[in-house]
């Protein structure tokens, strides 16, 4: 292995395109991700074909949107974190624990006293905190990221479970509420919050030396290093980041169910890492892409949208869904080797 | 030998891929017992024509006759059924399993399903033996040999199928010269035997030691084939490779001026494990050369003086200014750069574009506020690969696709961009070819003209002589030679490498 081989892979490697303009960075988007639109697409024409009406009506698809929102607000920041090389499996944990510090008696009774905004700060608190421990434990303690996160997970759902006392915690600040089930134009605030943290997501990712460290991190650690970058501070930051990211999806999630509970965020670290891997995130860090996890939440929760209005089980639904992450690693793979990467 | 008939015989091979003919039509043939050099710059072909000898690609065109016979080697496990095997420089060995295991890896012998593992010990004992290797155990864990030793087990490996035809891609370049003097023993004792191998390697000064005959490949073709190792002129052979003469491979150096400003003071350094007491100065315009074995803890000091490791005694001063151990980012900011010695697993990112690799370490210049600017990225980015001459040009090419020369100016390009003060070199031509060489050592040169401080570490003695104003020898973690360079030779310079009587 050597120059040669590298010389056969000049002319296929890819050359990034130059995004002049917003036709070409649309088009070059749309390109990238041609196979998760296809996916999205024959999805939507599904559900129409079988649940008709039922599923093509205004109401239906903002419901869709509404519970991509907060999985979508966790899989943003999970883009982060492996596109830094690292993982988190810890991240359902912490939206409960956010929700439930969030939602205790305490602090709903400051919110009455002074403002809903209260719950918010707490909420983003308590995710930004746990994610600074799960990103202190690897960059600084050298803990292997699965297993620091797999800790984390289980310390933070025990904690929500004593803090909660495993009972439900129903909000009763009225401005909470009334703010979170509020809607800009018809679309919910849930969603505006969603399509605000992509969006910012997609600039922070891609037009900021924020985000080029992380592509540098999680492409080659060691020669990040050696070029000059803090690769353990960058691993923190990434980790906070995600950490916050679930504590406003933990916001997000008590003003949908309007509780806060140690059971809420169940599952959430597969379903992250599954939208984010078939949007074409490389597991092993280094290539990254927002739209992509966009478009992967949002095929999941078409799926299961589908899924139930056809009245088919949640076992179902999870049969399809590892049938799903299977295709797309297996067509990632054909297309990366095909590039030539 | 002259008239022994021919093992392998190739004619006309043709390899493509996508878009480019990766050989154009390569002749040559090995005889039974020799030792056939392929010489060529990086992307002539070599590695290519390996993969083809040895079925891991089909050739698209031509023929490849083995003891007279056409063949097709479909897979490498045919290749080494039939008798070629290859030796890649990056060893395919399986770490953690033992010598005789790696041996046998894919043949292995059974009865019934059942490992017959004495009998695997025993032929891979016999196999070392021949090798000239007691010393290695068939019981020993692959991963804690050496790198030599890995090689010699490689090479078991491929007798362990009777290969009657040893393919190695630059052997040498992770070797010693103790390691390399041993591997050619073992080389002249598999020839005696009537082995055939084909030796790929850029030191011309090896070729002519070991080789029989040289067969030169450029642009995917042969140039020449049969010629004479021992003969053969070497700016014949450079003409070949390059297609243009050089006559001067190492730049002309300038006089430092001895009044100078010291830029790089070190003092005293030690990392409580692999060396101690290292003391080193260089000013404004110097290049100093460090020389010393594998293992000598050369990188180690280069490593601690840029802060990737950390110091346990001593200091080290820019312009005057004494740096906090350990940590690189302070030393980037003091105007340090460092070229690492494995390009691709320290030095670059090899999925990204070349102009990000280029201002990773100089990120803050470009943005605002965070905010990155790309086509100031980008347009600084082309000055610098366009006078440096990177080939293929284009910064949003992706960095893996470059060959070694190319990438190594990539790193380059990225220091000269910070303008930095101070530039370690570790190993700046490692699996670069000749021409780009040269290239390189000039760029280094006109960087020191330039007032920056240069340290060079490298293996070859030549290369250490050639470019450096002053040389330092290390051996042991000792510094043991410093003076300047035209007052000491390359045998000197061995001689204090291996024994360490100090100067």
């Amino acid at each position: 292995m050597s120059e040669d081989t590298a010389l056969s892979a000049q002319s296929t490697a890819p050359v990034a395109k130059k995004e002049s303009g917003l036709s070409a960075l649309l088009g070059s988007a749309a390109g990238r991700n041609t196979g998760l639109v296809v996916a999205l697409v024959l999805l939507c024409l599904g559900g129409v074909v079988t649940a008709g009406d039922r599923f093509a009506d205004v109401d239906n698809l903002l419901t869709i949107l509404r519970l991509a929102a907060v999985i979508g607000v966790v899989s943003i920041g999970m883009t982060f974190v492996i596109t830094g090389g690292g993982i988190d499996l810890s991240v359902g944990a912490i939206v409960a624990l956010s929700s439930v510090w969030a939602t205790t008696l305490a602090t709903q009774g400051i919110a009455n006293d002074s403002h809903w905004i209260v719950m918010v700060f707490t909420a983003l608190l308590v995710g930004g905190a746990c994610g600074l421990v799960n990103g202190a434990l690897i960059a600084y303690g050298r803990v292997v990221a699965f297993i620091a996160t797999l800790a984390s997970l289980a310390a933070a759902r025990g904690l929500a479970e004593i803090i909660s006392n495993r009972k439900t915690q129903i909000v009763n600040v009225p401005g909470f509420a009334a703010f979170f089930d509020a809607s800009v134009l018809g679309v919910p605030v849930l969603v505006v919050i969603f399509a605000l943290v992509a969006v910012g997501g997609w600039v922070l990712l891609n037009r900021t030396t924020f985000g080029r460290r992380t592509f540098a991190v999680g492409g080659n650690p060691e020669a990040a290093r050696l070029a000059g970058i803090d690769v353990r501070r960058h691993t923190v930051m990434l980790y906070t980041l995600l950490g916050l990211c679930c504590g406003l999806a933990a916001v997000m999630l008590i003003a949908r169910t309007t509780t806060g509970s140690a059971t809420h965020g169940g599952l959430y670290e597969l379903d992250a890492i599954a939208a984010v891997v078939i949007g074409g995130t490389l597991l092993s860090g280094g290539r990254g892409t927002i739209a992509g996890t966009v478009f992967g939440v949002l095929i999941f929760t078409t799926l299961s949208n589908v899924f139930t209005l056809n009245n088919l089980s949640i076992s179902a639904q999870a049969v399809a869904k590892g049938a799903i992450i299977v295709v797309a690693v297996l067509l990632q793979q054909r297309l990366a080797r095909r590039s030539g990467a | 030998m002259v008239s022994s008939p021919a093992l392998l015989s190739v004619q006309g091979v043709v390899k493509r891929f996508p878009g480019v003919t990766a050989l154009g039509g390569v002749d040559f043939d090995v005889r039974a017992g020799e030792v056939h050099c392929l010489l060529g710059q990086n992307g002539a072909g070599k590695s290519t024509l390996i993969k083809v000898l040895a079925g891991a690609h089909r050739p698209d065109e031509g023929e490849i006759r083995w003891r007279g016979e056409v063949v097709e080697f479909g897979n490498p496990t045919a290749a080494m059924r039939s008798g070629v095997a290859a030796i890649y420089q990056e060893l395919d060995l399986v770490a953690g399993l033992s010598v005789a295991d790696n041996v046998f890896l894919g043949h292995e012998l059974s009865t019934a399903g059942f490992s017959r593992r004495g009998e695997a010990r025993r032929r891979t004992r016999a196999l070392l033996d021949r090798l000239g290797h007691r010393d290695i155990s068939p019981d020993r864990d692959v991963g804690r040999l050496s790198v030599a030793h890995q090689q010699v087990v490689s090479m078991a490996r491929a007798l362990s199928l009777d290969g009657q035809l040893l393919i190695m891609d630059e052997p040498s370049a992770v070797l010693d010269p103790d390691e390399v003097r041993v591997l050619f023993g073992v080389i002249r004792e598999l020839t005696a035997q009537g082995v055939a191998v084909i030796y790929i390697s850029h030191r011309l000064a090896e070729i002519r030691e070991i080789g029989d005959r040289v067969t030169v490949l450029k642009d995917g073709r042969t140039v020449a084939t049969g010629l004479p190792a021992r003969e053969v002129k070497t700016s014949e052979l450079i003409a070949l490779m390059t297609g243009r003469v050089l006559d001067n491979v190492f730049p002309q150096r300038n006089p430092v001026d001895p009044a100078a400003p010291e830029v790089l003071v070190v003092r005293g350094l030690a990392d409580g494990d692999r060396f101690t007491g290292v003391d080193l100065t260089v000013r404004a315009g110097e290049v100093v050369g460090l020389a010393g074995l594998v293992g000598s803890g050369r990188s180690e000091i280069l490593e601690t003086i840029y802060g990737a490791r950390r110091a346990a005694e001593g200091t080290v001063e820019v312009d005057g200014r004494k740096l906090r151990r350990g940590s690189v980012g302070v030393a980037v900011r003091a105007g340090m750069g460092l070229c690492p010695e494995e390009r691709k697993s320290q030095g670059l990112l090899l999925d990204q574009a070349v102009f990000r690799n280029i201002t990773v370490s100089s990120m803050s210049a470009f943005a605002r506020f965070g905010f990155l600017d790309d086509r100031a990225e980008r347009a600084r980015s082309r000055q610098l690969t366009e006078s440096l001459d990177v080939r293929p040009a284009g910064v949003d090419r992706v960095v893996r696709g470059l060959s070694g020369g190319n990438q190594q100016k990539v790193v380059l390009a990225r220091w000269l961009l910070r303008e930095c003060r101070v530039l370690l070199l570790d190993e700046p031509t490692r699996g670069v070819d000749v021409g780009a060489r040269s290239e390189i050592y000039e760029l280094i040169r006109a960087l020191a003209d330039t007032g920056v401080a240069v340290v060079v570490v490298s293996s070859d003695v030549e290369e250490v002589l050639g470019l450096a104003d002053r040389v330092l020898v290390v051996r042991e973690g000792r510094v043991v030679h410093d003076g300047p360079a035209d007052e000491i030779d390359e045998s000197r310079v061995l001689d204090l490498v291996m024994e360490g009587h100090a100067a």
